[in-house]
């Protein structure tokens, strides 16, 4: 057996050659762009005539595989057999006329019932956030519409659940699998929404199939990833206990590997039932009804005062979803002593079904019960649009929104904007790739410049850079807000978990209601963009940075009290170093979530591949749909590669696994 | 205790660890050492080893860490599939059985307890007992039944409904050492049960352990680090290093006439007078009777007889068996030597 070694001095010589390299790339690319008045056409912009029509080839494929191959067929059935439980939902929720015709469930039999269920995961705690979350629903108003998107979410995260499972123990089982799909996941992680939308109102039928079938694929990757890592963690000796005691291959999957392995597995759900809330509420874009469609009627229209009452009850709905099935992951069995009867040991289920039994046949006779009228809703959007609008109009409040979208749009982001345009692609292309290089090393640098070379290749280059324009722009500003007030956070234990609290929160929001406070700031431009990705990508930034700061070591920091170091060089020499790669991984989510962001905020008028796409939305244009949504994908892949790897490089440098 | 034939008969085996063993242990010459076999990229976990285990055998397994130990219980199991040799448990050629004919023999005759106990977290005391019965397709009733009567044996009684982690590690154990027997095995495994509990529940839990194997008397494949566990409980014991046995006696031989240096070295510090029995050290009667005094009983422990051979003045002292026929003599000195540690 021969050991490769790789010396300290290995290390610093590969790095230096790293950053010797990448200043050359730099260089060049530096020459390409001061020399662009008489670089060959080719060197500046992929010509026309070299761009294939790519959408057309695409299409004739997707044309084939429907057609030809039949796929029309299968999923079309797939559709009608998922037609049938979301009408069920649909049904029994809000009261669809459709099999079995029942009236819908009165909503305080519904707020009854998840309180108890509520009670039963988290205690009285847990109780008032269920309830309350759908006591709120319904005086405010908007019973049917949530009931609307629940109606597609209680099918579509089981679906996804069970299917993300189903192949998640395949991929654990069959590693040809696993490196077969792992691939199909990032991309899939990083696809705009649209291109899950489109394909899906094209095979499936347009409505509520259409929306499921978006929803459960887009949410499948977690779950995939977490029962593989769940499985693969189960220890050997619960495996070979399992084995002794006689179990066939399926006793010892279905009873022994999937219970051992429970966490993970409900750690997926949960992030299943997350990821389907936020797509529910998106596929208002092909028009299913729901609190998604109502929040982009609002928003376009400038009713800030429902827009906001939405936003709360779509926040309200994902901290509970959140927390319910947090609790149902951290739940352990109790025992109940020998000879507890029965009802006793399901004291919770049958609490439940009571409390639901009660108020519905309270709300026979008591109406309110049953459902809330406009006139007995508490809601208050026309006041609260006034207070807004007034608060707006305050001149200080004007004067400072004013200047800032004055200043924001004129001095930055414009000239930015127009400096990216006028770098010819050939050198935009070879900076990202120094960049990759000098971060990460050779490897990542071929993939990047491979990734944008394609980018170039499809012709939709100006509208792509426009679109990393606003991510850049947005993370940048993130990143002077997030890491700063991080930092400051990280001070006192205090801030630092409320920050962590507070951040985990606004991570289950639905991306869909950062647009809210930007609109409302800003109305509908370029600078409410960049507001709501900006606010968007402070999150992980800020939590991350938290979290890498308070899990440097005590030791370290001792090291450096020890050493008589000041507070600001405590921060500079010792902590920072240490956290950076944690804060890398925040920056990594902050750009995955901006790439996410500015597709969705389309919708407000932008001008680049978001917009395109939205506009696909309309047609049949699959192939095309496609094409930007792989340019989108493979820029934000480029990203995450160079990242990740730079973090696990650092990591392996630092000792820290 | 001893009676009929082997249970377990191994010759031979080997299990090597490695890329391709199979290949390598085909190819390979005779006589490699365990670093030779370690240089080619390979570990001999079990290296040409030859063993029977008798039917209501009590065989304990000593080693250092790492000397293969678990490797050849995982091997009788067939937990590891070995790479060489042929090994019969009960009669079959254990190498050769379908899955269905292995799962088929591990549900009716071989219980295994866990060195870190093994417990599916899952479930309670009574589902992780009732695992093995669950698994052959017992009726709920009657699995209940047994596992209740198991969980009873080991004097977990009450703490049915609880769970694994509710448990503290003996009583985790009992919880393993239970579902291990719920099958009622002929053999059973047991890969250092008592190691990792603390010295008063392990020497309660050993009290236990020899409680059961007196109700049952299974054939028993039992492996510790602890030589005084060893010596309480073995019939024979093997001790192994780097994948061989290097001595498989009764534990007064192993501590008497040590085969290796290396068997010497591992006695060393070992009290002998707790070991050796006087019948261990008997003399054929040559010549008369030694005269006076009560014979003294062939099992009897060196050091029980402390006070009658410091006493005692004969240089040869009469030995009897259980019946109470004198079956020779034992030389005084010797036993003497032996009490006061001295070589
Ligand atoms: N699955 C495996 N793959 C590779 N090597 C293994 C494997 N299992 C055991 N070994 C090696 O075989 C040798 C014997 O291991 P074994 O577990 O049998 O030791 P042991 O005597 O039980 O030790 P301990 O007292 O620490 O439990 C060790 O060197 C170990 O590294
Ligand atoms: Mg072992």
């Amino acid at each position: 057996m021969s050991v490769v070694s790789i010396t300290p001095k290995d290390c610093l010589v590969t790095q230096f050659l790293q950053t010797r390299i990448a200043l050359c790339i730099l260089l060049v690319a530096f020459l390409l762009a001061v020399a662009k008045p008489v670089l060959p056409e080719i060197l500046v912009r992929v010509p026309d005539w070299a761009i294939l029509p790519y959408d057309v080839w695409l299409d004739g494929l997707f044309n084939f595989v429907k057609e030809d191959l039949g796929l029309l067929y299968v999923t079309r059935g797939i559709a009608a057999g998922l037609e049938w439980p979301l009408d069920i939902t649909a049904n029994l929720l809000y009261g669809k006329r459709r099999w079995p015709n029942f009236d819908p469930m009165p909503w305080a039999a519904v707020a009854a019932g998840s309180a108890v269920v509520g009670y039963y995961l988290g205690g009285w705690k847990m109780a008032v956030l269920a309830g309350g979350t759908f006591i709120w629903t319904a005086l405010i108003g908007q019973w049917k519409l949530a009931m609307q998107t629940m109606s597609v979410l209680v099918i579509a995260a089981p679906v996804a659940a069970i299917l993300g499972l189903l192949m998640g123990i395949t991929a654990w089982k069959y590693s040809w699998f696993e490196k077969a799909i792992n691939p199909i996941l990032s991309v899939l992680q990083t696809l705009p929404f649209f291109t899950y939308l489109l394909p899906a109102v094209i095979f499936f039928k347009v409505g509520p199939t259409a929306g499921a079938v978006a929803t459960i694929v887009y949410a499948i990757p977690p779950i995939v990833l977490m029962t593989a890592l769940g499985l693969k963690k189960v220890s050997p000796e619960i495996v070979e206990a399992g084995k002794m005691s006689g179990c066939t291959r399926w006793q010892m999957l279905t009873r022994v590997y999937v219970p051992a392995a429970r966490t993970e597995i409900l750690v997926g759900v949960n992030q299943v039932i997350m990821l389907c809330l936020a797509m529910v509420v998106l596929t208002a874009f092909i028009g299913m009804p729901g609190l998604g469609a109502k929040l982009l009627a609002m928003m376009g229209s400038f009713k800030i005062g429902r827009s906001f009452e939405i936003g709360v009850t779509i926040v309200l709905l994902a901290i509970m979803l959140d927390r319910m099935s947090k609790a149902w992951v951290l739940k352990q069995p109790q025992h109940f002593e020998r000879g507890t009867p029965w009802w006793q040991r399901h004291i919770f289920l049958l609490g439940t079904i009571a409390a639901f039994v009660l108020f519905l046949l309270a709300a026979q006779f008591v109406q309110v019960f049953d459902h809330i009228t406009r006139l007995q809703s508490l809601s208050r959007s026309k006041a609260i649009d006034g207070a807004i609008k007034g608060f707006l109009n305050i001149d200080a409040i004007r004067a400072v929104t004013e200047w800032l979208r004055w200043f924001l749009n004129v001095k930055v982001l414009i000239p930015f904007r127009n400096a990216l345009l006028w770098l010819p692609t050939s050198a935009f292309i070879l900076i990202i790739v120094a960049f990759a290089y000098w971060l990460a090393g050779r490897r990542e640098a071929i993939i990047v410049g491979v990734f944008f070379s394609i980018v170039a290749a499809t012709g939709w280059w100006d509208r792509s850079v426009i679109t990393l324009y606003t991510v850049i722009s947005a993370v940048i500003l993130a990143m002077m807000i997030g890491i700063p007030s991080g930092i400051l956070a990280s001070r006192s234990e205090k801030w630092s978990k409320r920050i962590l609290l507070g951040c985990d929160t606004a991570q289950t929001f639905p991306s869909f209601v950062y647009l809210i406070p930007a609109i409302m700031l800003f109305g509908v431009n370029d600078v409410a963009v960049v507001f709501s990705i900006l606010i968007f990508a402070t999150v992980p930034l800020m939590r991350y940075t938290v979290e890498g700061l308070r899990t440097v070591s005590v030791e370290m920091t001792e090291v450096a009290d020890m050493s008589g170091a000041s507070r600001w060089q405590k921060l500079r020499t010792v902590q920072l170093p240490l956290a950076l790669p944690t804060m890398a991984v925040g920056f990594n989510q902050a750009i995955m979530f901006a790439f996410f962001m500015v597709i969705i905020a389309a919708f407000i008028g932008t001008q680049d591949l978001g917009q395109e796409l939205q506009r696909t939305l309309a047609g049949t244009n699959l192939g095309k749909n496609f094409v930007l949504g792989i340019n989108v994908s493979l820029m934000a892949l480029a990203f995450n590669t160079i990242i990740m790897r730079w973090v696990r490089n650092r990591n392996a440098a630092l000792g820290l696994g | 205790m001893i009676e009929g034939g082997p249970v377990i008969s191994a010759k031979n085996i080997w299990k090597l660890f490695g890329k391709h063993p199979g290949r390598y242990l085909a190819n390979m010459p005779a006589g490699k050492t365990f670093d030779e076999i370690l240089a080619d990229g390979y570990i001999a976990g079990i290296k040409d080893v030859s063993i029977e285990v008798t039917r209501g055998e009590m065989l304990v397994v000593m080693g250092l860490s790492g000397s293969g130990k678990s490797t050849l219980v995982r091997c009788f199991s067939r937990l590891h599939d070995i790479t060489g040799g042929t090994l019969k448990v009960d009669g079959q050629d254990i190498m050769s059985l379908s899955e269905k004919e292995l799962i088929a023999l591990r549900r009716s005759k071989m219980g295994m307890v866990f060195q870190s106990f093994g417990l599916l977290p899952y479930r309670t005391v009574l589902e992780n007992v009732a695992f093995p019965l669950e698994m052959r397709g017992q009726d709920r009733h009657s699995r209940r039944e047994r596992a209740l009567e198991m969980v009873k044996l080991v004097g977990l009684e009450g703490r049915e409904e609880y769970f694994p982690r509710e448990l503290s590690g003996g009583q985790q154990q009992r919880v393993g050492i239970a579902r291990s027997l719920a099958i009622e095995p002929d053999i059973w495994f047991l890969d250092e049960p008592f190691s990792a509990l603390d010295p008063l529940i392990r020497r309660e839990m050993q009290d236990e352990f020899l409680r059961l194997q007196g109700l049952l008397s299974k054939t028993i494949v039992f492996i510790t680090h602890d030589f005084d566990e060893a010596l309480r409980l073995a019939d024979r014991i093997a001790v192994m290093k780097d994948g061989t046995i290097e001595q498989c006696d009764t534990p007064d031989q192993i501590v008497l006439n040590p085969a290796t240096e290396y068997i010497r070295k591992f006695t060393k510090d070992i009290n002998k007078a707790r070991v050796v029995r006087a019948g261990a050290l008997l003399l054929p009667l040559n010549g008369p009777l030694p005269e006076g005094g009560a014979p003294i009983p062939g099992e009897a422990l060196i050091q029980e007889l402390g006070q009658v051979l410091v006493n005692d003045e004969r240089a040869h002292l009469p030995v009897a068996d259980k019946s109470g026929a004198i079956i020779g003599s034992l030389d005084r000195r010797v036993a003497l030597n032996i009490l006061l540690g001295i070589e």
